[in-house]
């Protein structure tokens, strides 16, 4: 059936986002308050001075933008597909982290990781052979 | 004390929120033009919708509990617990949402539980 297929696509490409923009954004938030350096804010004199860092950092507005595209993509996939179907569909991020961790930061991942990295995988295959959307369209 | 009710706002509040931006979601329908212009309509749209200020109001609450159960216990062990979330969700979702949770879908929502569970605990 066309709208069917038409439907999968659509889950699927948004929930691809989902998996890349929210890793993404919460590392490259990371990396920017890592760089700021551990803050206090005791007072407001500091604490408006922490804001000017953090409002001056690229990497952390390139974080606060890939966390946007990830929420939007979120919300505009909830407009269809079960929330039953999205929430472990898009715990792929997890392996995403994992990889990303990996070739890109060159960490250590533990077998013991990469074996949940898989059991995650296992568990969104059977996911996503469940129709994305149980409930009437409204 | 403290600790379990910090943990239960984070799974309970968390997950509760995602739910109502869910149900706003499908209330606001379908989302069929994916243009720029019909994707600021749509958020506008959906900020109209009283679930999705409840919704956020909940993901708030739980992001703040967050990270008052991490300045008392340590990642490795905080992450693990949230795992639930996934178990919660399923739940929400066949409740709360009239979605059909099938046996196979709650196969594979254990499996990721678990495997969450696992990818927190192999990290050092």
């Amino acid at each position: 059936m066309k709208s069917s297929a038409g439907l999968h696509f659509k889950t699927y490409l948004l929930i691809f986002l989902m998996v890349v923009f929210g890793p993404l954004g919460n590392v490259l938030l990371g990396k920017g308050m890592k760089r700021i350096g551990a803050v206090s804010i005791g007072t407001p004199t500091e604490a408006i001075n922490v804001l000017s860092h953090v409002l001056r950092s690229g990497t952390i507005w390139l974080g606060i933008g890939s966390l946007i595209v990830f929420f939007v993509a979120n919300m505009l996939v909830l407009s269809w597909a079960d929330y039953s179907y999205v929430q472990p569909a898009s715990s792929v991020a997890y392996a995403m982290s994992a990889l990303l961790a990996h070739f890109l930061l060159r960490e250590v991942v533990t077998p013991l990781r990469w074996m949940g990295v898989l059991l995650i995988c296992l568990g969104v295959l059977v996911v996503g052979h469940t129709p994305p959307r149980t409930t009437e369209p409204g | 004390m403290l600790v379990f009710i910090l943990y239960l706002l984070v799974i309970g509040a968390g997950t509760g929120g995602e739910l109502c931006v869910s149900r706003a979601m499908k209330s606001v329908g379908e989302v069929k033009d994916f243009s720029p212009v019909a994707v600021v309509a749509v958020i506008i749209r959906a900020l109209r919708v009283p679930w999705m200020w409840v919704g956020l109001g909940l993901m708030g609450t739980a992001f703040f509990s967050l990270l008052a159960v991490l300045s008392r216990q340590n990642v490795s062990v905080v992450v693990p617990v949230t795992a639930l979330s996934y178990g919660v969700g399923a739940v929400g979702g066949k409740f709360f949402l009239g979605e059909q949770v099938t046996p196979r879908r709650w196969a594979g929502v254990l499996l990721v539980c678990i495997g969450v569970a696992v990818v927190i605990i192999g990290r050092r």
